[in-house]
């Protein structure tokens, strides 16, 4: 696949107020490609909006580099990048109507006033703001406004589509019907997005690669599906979805299986390559969802006492007591027939290849 | 029985009726007075005689009889001179104030405190005190001609004071804070988000700055042209200090009649017709920018 963005090496340290410096960037290797649709996500304060405003001109890298198909763009003041950028704010020209705030950026690179009035109202439907063009931004409503602004970057189809946080100043329902259509929208012009987010499932949701930042610093970087299973590193595993951690040691490793102890004593099989050896130390992950309810008779497994049960419409969450002691453990399980009230004894299983070992830090 | 609504108006008369009579007796009676004193005739010593008299407004734009007033043309080019002179005060207090403005705006907020105290200091001293530091400024032997010709710029001392030109710095001295408040008020709570998403969408600096940033703080603009306009068509101590002869105003003519002719009425005239011309000139100026405003 061809490469629309790539970083490299991108470095960016700040002067705190307090004296001291802060490195927003440290070290960010990041490749887009064509048509596809990059998210990143991480904590608050652990550079994504840094990322995005060096790749839109906003911030110069202290170092690294930054090439837009091939070319250098690291020295390319803002206004000659062919990227455009979706602002948190909207950032709508309160003075313009709806219209002029779309065709804005034809504008300014000289486009007729009929080119701009076609290529507006199309970006405009696009959007599902048709018949809006006259009104006053102050005369939307809040994702109406969303909308204006994402036609607006789009009108010029642009290499790369930058959106910070875009959706988070909006209601959950909203939020949820702006992803997929946010997505249908990508797909249809195929332009390749960077897309800023700290809601996991956001990013679960839209995009074809994730990712995960932390401190300056890519932690991991992969589809959806291999975030979520094969998380890297624990605070890959902690910030993607819920998870059950344990901290065990290696008793044996035996072809593709690997046996693996708690402190106190209970054991996990896992099943997956692995470098680890004997006595080494290992962080385990099982996600709520792979682990099933079983009675308590059933033979291998974790034993335990449920604690609590949450009714989620769809889903049931338990809280479950291991008899051995350590943490409690969370199942997600589909409603269903069976009913189990706190109190009751079971045993939590799972399939080997669902547990995974992460790395500690 | 009282509505809250209703209520609530009770309240808002309460607290505008002090104003109300304070603006109607400072502010609209002298007005009055102005206005009535110009159309009667002058006392032979000062003071006036209550009899209708035209003539005052006949001096100025040409139907006296030549018997009981003079019409002298005079006295409209001085207006128009005055105007002139307010609009180029405007215009380069406007092109001075708005970069440093944009300047100290992106300052830390502990600085700008600082430099809107230095712009605030000229009003710890007297006005004809400062006019006459900047008499010694620019007269012939003054420190600017004494820089310049040391400094081998020029060879012979420019002839600046008792110009128009000295009298429109020193107009540009004096209303610098003036627009320079309005400005940075407005510039401040620019959102710069508008200026990154304007560069964004690929204008160049000179682009944004048209389209997106001057619109945006027009309140400011219009704001400071009028404080500033206002005072400056009839401003009398500036040219009185820096003009000399030759940059006699509309300003120094009212005071002329009030204080040494002792015309009133003619004075009065004067000052009606400065002050309905300043409301045409802000009328036209004011609605054509709210329109375009609105239009772009
Ligand atoms: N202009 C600046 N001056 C000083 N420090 C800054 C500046 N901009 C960002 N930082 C620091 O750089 C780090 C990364 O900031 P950044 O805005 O990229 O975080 P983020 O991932 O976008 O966070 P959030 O999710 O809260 O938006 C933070 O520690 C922040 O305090
Ligand atoms: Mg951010």
């Amino acid at each position: 696949m061809t490469q629309i963005l790539e970083v490299r090496g991108a470095r960016r340290v700040f002067k705190t107020p307090e004296g001291g410096t802060v490195a927003a960037l440290d070290g960010v290797d990041l490749d887009v490609g064509q048509n596809e649709f990059v998210t990143l996500l991480g904590p608050s304060g652990c550079g994504k909006t840094t990322l995005l405003r060096s790749i839109s001109g906003f911030e110069q890298l202290d170092s690294g580099a930054l090439m837009l198909e091939g070319k250098d763009i690291g020295r390319m003041p803002a206004f000659r990048r062919p990227v455009n950028t979706v602002f948190q704010s909207y950032a709508l020209f309160s003075h313009m109507t709806v219209e002029r705030n779309v065709a804005y950026s034809l504008e300014v690179a000289g486009a007729s006033k009929q080119e701009q009035k076609i290529l507006a109202g199309e970006a405009l439907e696009m959007v599902g703001l048709s018949g809006t063009g006259s009104r006053m931004p102050s005369q939307l409503s809040g994702g109406q406004r969303q909308r204006v602004a994402l036609a607006r970057a789009i009108v010029a189809r642009p290499k790369l589509l930058l959106l910070d946080e875009p959706l988070s100043a909006l209601d959950r329902r909203l939020r949820q019907k702006m992803q997929i259509e946010l997505k249908a929208l990508q797909s249809e012009l195929g332009i390749a997005f960077v897309f800023v987010t700290h809601d996991q499932e956001e990013a679960l949701t839209m995009s074809d690669r994730i990712v995960v930042m932390r401190g300056g610093q890519i932690e991991q970087c992969g589809a959806p599906r291999d975030i979520f299973r094969k998380p890297r590193t624990k605070f890959v595993a902690e910030f993607i979805g819920d998870t059950n951690l344990f901290e065990t040691t290696i008793e044996c490793v035996h072809g593709g299986r690997i046996l693996a102890l708690t402190r106190e004593g209970t054991k996990i099989w896992l099943s997956e390559e692995t470098k680890l050896a004997k006595g080494d130390a290992a962080t385990v992950v099982i996600r709520p969802t792979d682990l099933q309810v079983q009675d308590a008779h059933s033979s291998c497994g974790f034993r335990g006492k449920i604690t609590r049960v949450i009714y989620l419409g769809t889903d049931l969450h338990y809280y479950v007591q291991p008899a051995v002691g350590g943490q409690e453990l969370l199942v997600v399980s589909r409603t269903d027939g069976s009913r189990r009230a706190p109190g009751d004894e079971v045993t939590l299983t799972y399939r080997p290849e669902r547990a995974h070992v992460v790395e500690d830090c | 029985m009282a509505t809250p609504h209703t209520r609530e108006r009770l309240f808002l008369f309460g607290l505008l009726t002090p104003v109300t009579l304070l603006l109607g007796i400072f502010f609209l009676l002298p007005l009055a007075v102005i206005v009535i004193y110009s159309w009667l005739m002058p006392g032979l010593y000062g003071g006036v005689e209550w009899e209708f008299y035209h003539w005052n407004y006949g001096r100025l734009f040409g139907w006296a009889d030549g018997v009981m007033e003079i019409y002298e043309p005079i006295y409209l080019k001085i207006l128009l001179r005055s105007l002139s002179l307010a609009i180029l005060t405007v215009l380069l207090t406007l092109v001075l104030c708005y970069p440093v403005a944009f300047w100290i705006s992106r300052l830390s907020p502990r600085w700008q405190v600082v430099f809107l105290f230095l712009i605030t200091l000229p009003f710890f001293t007297s006005l004809v005190v400062r006019l006459y530091a900047w008499l010694l400024i620019l007269k012939p032997s003054g420190v600017l001609n004494s820089t310049l010709l040391g400094m081998g710029l020029i060879s012979e001392p420019l002839e600046i004071l008792f110009t128009r030109t000295a009298v429109v710095i020193g107009m540009a001295y004096v209303m610098i804070p003036f627009m320079f408040m309005p400005l940075f008020a407005s510039i401040g709570n620019l959102d710069r988000s508008l200026l990154e998403a304007s560069s964004d969408l690929g204008a160049g600096r000179v682009q944004t700055f048209f389209k997106v940033m001057l619109p945006q703080t027009m309140p400011g603009v219009i704001g400071g042209s009028v404080i500033v306009f206002i005072p400056s068509v009839g401003n009398f101590v500036v040219p009185d200090v820096l003009g000399g002869a030759k940059g006699l105003m509309i300003g120094n003519l009212v005071e002329q009649q009030f204080l040494s002719a002792r015309n009133w009425p003619f004075g009065s005239a004067l000052s009606v017709v400065i002050m309905a011309v300043v409301l045409g000139v802000m009328l036209i100026y004011v609605t054509r920018l709210v329109r375009e405003g609105r239009a772009s």
